[in-house]
């Protein structure tokens, strides 16, 4: 197939999907199986696409012109393939562990979830191929209306407010920053299209770049860049695939996609570099960092832990962005996967405690260890990821920004860095420790005989875990797209 | 030789078909004159809308009788992308009002309301086409008081007072208008309004062109439902019958923004009155209070219908905000504004009326988990809103845009900011809604009802299908207001 | 051209006047239409007032007479009237049948009705 053909096939599998996935709302295996098939055949699309752009190539389609010089444009760069690879490879990981869960705790409304799941699917592939600001907004959009009933998924009135919050701030910061940022950068450079270099150069003064970086970051809420952040741990009343599917593959990453996308190819790292107006980006993406961390530590339930664990992580990837050096572009991109791949193990492990043992509370977790082995066995690796550690994948990409940050001489970020670093380990070490080295009569709450979780949740966990320590193993094409995307080698 | 005379058939045939109507007598035939009427008017609207598209302007002399001494019909840019929007919202309105008033208008009464329907119609048409200042007036009235009879034919009694103050404040409106002509007719001594044009440079005391100006201003802001002139609009829309609601709040205050901007740029000409007069400041603050205020009243209404219907004011202040920054872009938002709207409200009232159908009372409380009885209804309820709002991919959003590239261009951060922060107010009432429908559980009542019926689905889901396409392949609607607002910014001076 | 000489005018402006303020005060709907009614009246008189030229004869072409009263506005006006008769018949048959559903036509009585319901 050409490579257009590929990039609009991965918008239309996963939407097709979802139509038949509707259709097969009576034959629950058949249903499963759909989801199955079509985040397959995703995955096999996109990988066909890496080829060509690790050789370089940039292929695209034009698709319609919306308003004069405004047009629905795809173009495959390599920030947007990682991103690709990495959402649609973690939608099969994602959607078997979807089937253990829901038939697990026997959800309600299946059928809307699988539906709503694919959906998002492929507003995500639509953010990664964008080839202008104006496309990449309508699939951010499209991305927040779609992941809505996600989220408020058990119809309580606990879930209706986390919608409200949640819609409030993604759709109100978009519509209210986002926005006009993308109207004025239409103004000022002519043009919206994502350009090597940034379209932005010499034309517009030192406060209006400022400002603008400030309208994007904030406006992109999705990176959850504080204040803008309160909508994350909220989504958390949703259930625990969707938050993996938040907090790994779609929606936050959609975020800090855009944020890196929009500084290396609307504002070109070169031509900021140096412009004192962005100098408050760092400070803030570091505040989040650690505010977030410090959140994280004093939160007892699992899921709003790692919910703050993700804002302090997607600042990670803002900071190493603000840093504008090619090492830490590097390692910005790199952690889009890298925090992927362990935060969805994570969340996948505390979807199985749940399931098997009906607990939430990080207190009630003592001993946990030695019932689930697997589980537990995944969520050390994920930790050791998010702290930075070998051999999981995390140590790479926080290696790269940590490198970047020295060789520019930037210790203030250095010491953020490490820092966030001692804070993650002092929120995630902890559980492992409870889990395996503490005795069942140490947690509250009662004790029930339980084993481990459904078997398919169990192979999920195990397959994200084991592709964490992979990646830390074989990095080299993920490693080649984010070399490009800084322009190096 | 009918080509000719597509200026005056657009105007005469639905005219002539109420008369018949009436000598009818048979709600049957009544409706079926009405749609043929309905589609002859949307192909004439086409044919002239395709015919001055290049560029020209076709001139119709009624009688034969030469301008400016008798009547003539102008039909340039602007108001054939006017009548073709008038065209399309009537074509939808009539296939879908037959089933729609079977439950809203007695059987002794239908064939009346197409009557006035058509009354109506050729009313607004006439506005549209005409060249003429008292011609203007003259089916301004026609259009009005035809509107006050469809308004009153609703089944709730409260249509009743809702027609009779959109009576007294219409009049008022109208009046003020004629004041107004009359300065003019005094000043100029011609009603043709090119003429007007010409002449006006040339008069010597100013004072009565200023009153003037004053006076149309307000007797068509009255009609325009510009904050604070609106209080006829919600208890108009809410208690009218569905298909009314739907024909007027798509195109009554469009067409009155029409004539507004005909007479700011053609006859007075555009750079006089927003340079020389502080039109623009008082248009902007009032724009600027009608979006938010009328926004956050929506928010609070209990009457579903009447939330929409303080939702058009809001959003007719987007298009007097276009209007107000009075720039080529800005003029252009305004005039697509006009067009997509027109189209997300269509549609809204038109699905709302498959609810009041089914479910009688429009009341939000009563309404609870009606998206699942209801749910092609209510999904097309929530694309309009998502148009509303200015989500990406439907017709809102394009008009967003322009209205924030022109506040930006003017250098105005703090009103682009206005028109997207307003845009979030829209969510909260779109949401209120969305959450109604979708998050409660239907009680008896709600269960048992059934989807609106095809023939009324059809022509609403037609409209929000248009929203969309429209928000992707805007060549049409874009295209249309560009050039309009060139035209417009031609003729002034 | 003094000030009494603008007598058409001032009738004008008091009519205009008179029926906005019977509109605004009164709270019979009745009543109100009456006021429209005048308000709608004194725009005929602005209109007609001005068309009689100082000097001017009947507009009929005659030897030896230049100057002609203007018969335009009466013309405008003829079909003003009728839209305005138009308009008042309207408007008593919403009373009529307001008087009907409400069994009163005052405003403040309608007005509680309503918000009693």
């Amino acid at each position: 197939m050409t490579p257009e053909g590929l990039i609009l096939g991965a918008i239309a599998v996963p939407l097709g999907g979802a139509a038949l996935i509707a259709a097969a709302h009576r034959m629950p295996d058949l249903r499963e199986g759909v989801t199955l098939v079509a985040a397959a055949a995703l995955f096999l699309l996109v990988a066909s696409l890496a080829p060509e752009v690790l050789a370089g190539g940039r292929p695209g389609v034009h698709v319609a012109e919306v308003m004069p010089g405004i047009a629905l444009a795809f173009r495959v760069e390599p920030l947007g393939m990682l991103f690709a690879l990495v959402a649609s490879g973690l939608w099969i990981v994602n959607s078997l562990y979807s089937i253990g869960y829901m038939r697990g705790n026997n959800e309600q409304h299946q059928t809307r979830y699988y539906v709503c799941f694919a959906a998002a699917l492929a507003s995500t592939m639509g953010i990664a191929f964008a080839g202008n600001l104006f496309t990449l907004f309508l699939f951010y959009e499209a991305l927040t209306l779609v992941t809505y009933p996600l989220v408020t998924h058990h119809g309580t009135e606990e879930a209706r407010r986390a919608g409200r919050l949640y819609l409030a701030l993604l759709v109100g910061s978009s519509i209210v920053f986002l926005l006009i940022a993308i109207v004025w950068t239409w103004q000022v450079a002519g043009t919206i299209d994502f350009v090597r270099g940034g379209i932005l150069s010499g034309k517009v003064s030192n406060t209006t770049m400022g400002i603008l970086l400030a309208l994007y970051v904030f406006g992109i809420g999705k990176a959850a860049v504080m204040p803008v952040h309160r909508w994350l741990p909220a989504a958390m009343v949703a259930p625990v695939p969707v938050s993996a599917l938040l907090h790994a593959v779609a929606v936050v990453k959609a975020g800090a996609f855009a944020v890196v996308k929009v500084v290396v190819y609307v504002f070109g790292v070169e031509t900021i570099s140096g412009m004192t107006s962005v100098d408050w980006l760092p400070f803030v993406a570091g505040f989040t960092i650690i505010a977030a961390s410090i959140v994280a530590l004093r939160s007892d339930n699992l899921k709003r832990r790692l919910a703050y664990s993700t804002v302090s992580q997607l600042s990670y990837i803002v900071l190493a962005a603000a840093l504008l050096t090619p090492l830490s572009i590097i390692g910005a991109a790199l952690h889009i996967a890298t925090h992927a791949l362990g935060k969805i193990t994570l969340f996948f492990a505390a979807g199985a405690i749940y399931t098997a043992a009906h607990k939430t509370e990080v207190s009630q977790l003592a001993g946990i260890g030695r019932r689930m082995p697997w589980t537990m066995g995944a969520f050390a690796i994920g930790s050791l990821s998010m702290i930075g550690l070998p051999p999981a994948a995390g140590f790479v990409s926080k290696w790269y920004i940590l490198s970047g940050a020295m060789a520019t001489g930037q210790w203030g970020a250095v010491a953020v860095l490490v820092a966030g670093t001692l804070l993650s380990a002092g929120y995630l070490l902890p559980i492992v420790y409870r889990a395996f080295f503490l005795s069942p009569a140490a947690s509250h709450g009662h004790h029930e005989e339980h084993g481990e979780a459904p078997l398919t949740m169990v192979i999920a966990v195990s397959v994200s875990a084991l592709g964490t320590v992979a990646l830390f193993f074989f990095p080299e094409a993920l490693l080649a797209l984010s070399r490009q995307l800084a322009g190096v080698g | 030789m009918i080509s000719s005379h597509l200026p005056i058939l657009l105007v005469v045939v639905p005219l002539i078909a109420a008369p018949v109507m009436v000598i009818l007598r048979s709600g049957t035939a009544a409706w079926i004159l009405a749609i043929a009427v309905s589609w002859t008017a949307l192909a004439i609207a086409g044919v002239l809308f395709a015919q001055v598209a290049g560029g020209g302007t076709i001139s119709y002399f009624l009688g034969s009788w030469p301008a400016p001494w008798g009547i003539e019909y102008r039909v340039d840019r602007v108001n054939a992308y006017l009548a073709l929007l008038v065209g399309v919202i009537a074509a939808a309105v009539s296939i879908y009002s037959p089933r729609s008033i079977l439950s809203e208008v007695e059987p002794g009464r239908r064939y009346l309301f197409y009557t006035m329907y058509a009354l109506c119609l050729s009313g607004l048409l006439g506005i549209a086409v005409t060249g003429d200042a008292f011609n203007l007036f003259v089916f301004l009235e026609i259009s009005s008081l035809s509107s006050y009879v469809l308004i009153a034919l609703g089944r709730d009694r409260r249509a009743l007072v809702a027609a009779y103050q959109y009576l007294v404040m219409g009049t008022i409106g109208a009046t003020f208008y004629v004041i107004g002509v009359g300065m003019l007719y005094l000043a100029t001594g011609t009603l043709n309004l090119s003429d007007m044009a010409e002449r006006l440079p040339r008069v010597t005391e100013p004072r009565a062109v200023l009153a003037a100006l004053a006076f149309i201003t307000v007797g068509v802001s009255l009609k325009l439902a510009l904050f604070p002139l609106h209080l006829w609009l919600p208890n108009a829309y809410a208690y009218a019958p569905s298909a009314v609601t739907a024909f007027l709040a798509a195109t009554a205050t469009k067409v009155s923004v029409y004539v507004l901007l005909r007479y700011y740029y053609s006859v007075f000409g555009g750079g006089a009155v927003f340079l020389a007069l502080p039109m623009a400041e008082i248009l902007l603050v009032f724009s600027l209070a009608a979006m938010f205020i009328a926004s956050t009243v929506a928010i609070f209404q209990d009457d579903v219908k009447r939330m929409f219907a303080y939702s058009s004011v809001a959003q007719i202040g987007y298009i007097t905000l276009g209007v107000a920054l009075a720039s080529a872009t800005g003029l252009t938002a305004g005039l697509v504004h006009v067009f997509n709207h027109a189209l997300t409200k269509g549609a809204l009232f038109l699905l709302l009326g498959g609810i009041a159908l089914r479910a009688g009372a429009m009341r939000l409380g009563s309404l609870g988990g009606i998206g699942r009885v209801m749910p092609l209804t209510c999904f097309g309820i929530v694309v309009g809103g998502l148009s509303l709002i200015g989500i990406p991919a439907t017709v809102g959003f394009v008009s967003k845009w322009y209205l924030v590239q022109a506040a930006l261009e003017r250098g105005s951060l703090s009103i682009a900011f206005a028109v997207v922060a307003s845009s979030l107010l829209a969510l909260v009432y779109v949401w209120r809604f969305v959450e109604v429908a979708y998050f409660r559980e239907p009680d008896a009542k709600v269960a048992a009802l059934r989807e609106a019926p095809v023939s009324m689905l059809v022509p609403a889901w037609a409209l929000v299908a248009a929203c969309v396409y429209f928000g992707i392949d805007t060549d049409l609607t874009l295209g249309g207001a560009a050039a309009a607002a060139e035209q417009l910014l031609l003729g002034a001076k | 051209m003094t000030f009494a000489s603008h007598y058409g005018y001032w009738a004008t402006i008091f009519l205009a006047i008179t029926g906005l303020y019977i509109v605004i005060a009164r709270g019979n709907l009745i009543k109100k239409l009456v006021g429209l009614s005048i308000f709608q009246t004194s725009v005929y008189l602005l209109y007609i007032a001005p068309g009689k030229l100082i000097g001017g004869t009947a507009p009929i072409i005659a030897a030896g007479f230049q100057v002609y009263s203007n018969p335009l506005p009466h013309v405008l006006i003829l079909t003003a009237i009728v839209v305005g008769i138009a308009t008042l018949a309207l408007g008593l048959a919403l009373v009529v049948r307001i008087r009907e559903a409400y069994g009163s036509i005052e405003e403040d009585e309608i007005l509680a009705a309503e918000r009693d319901a």
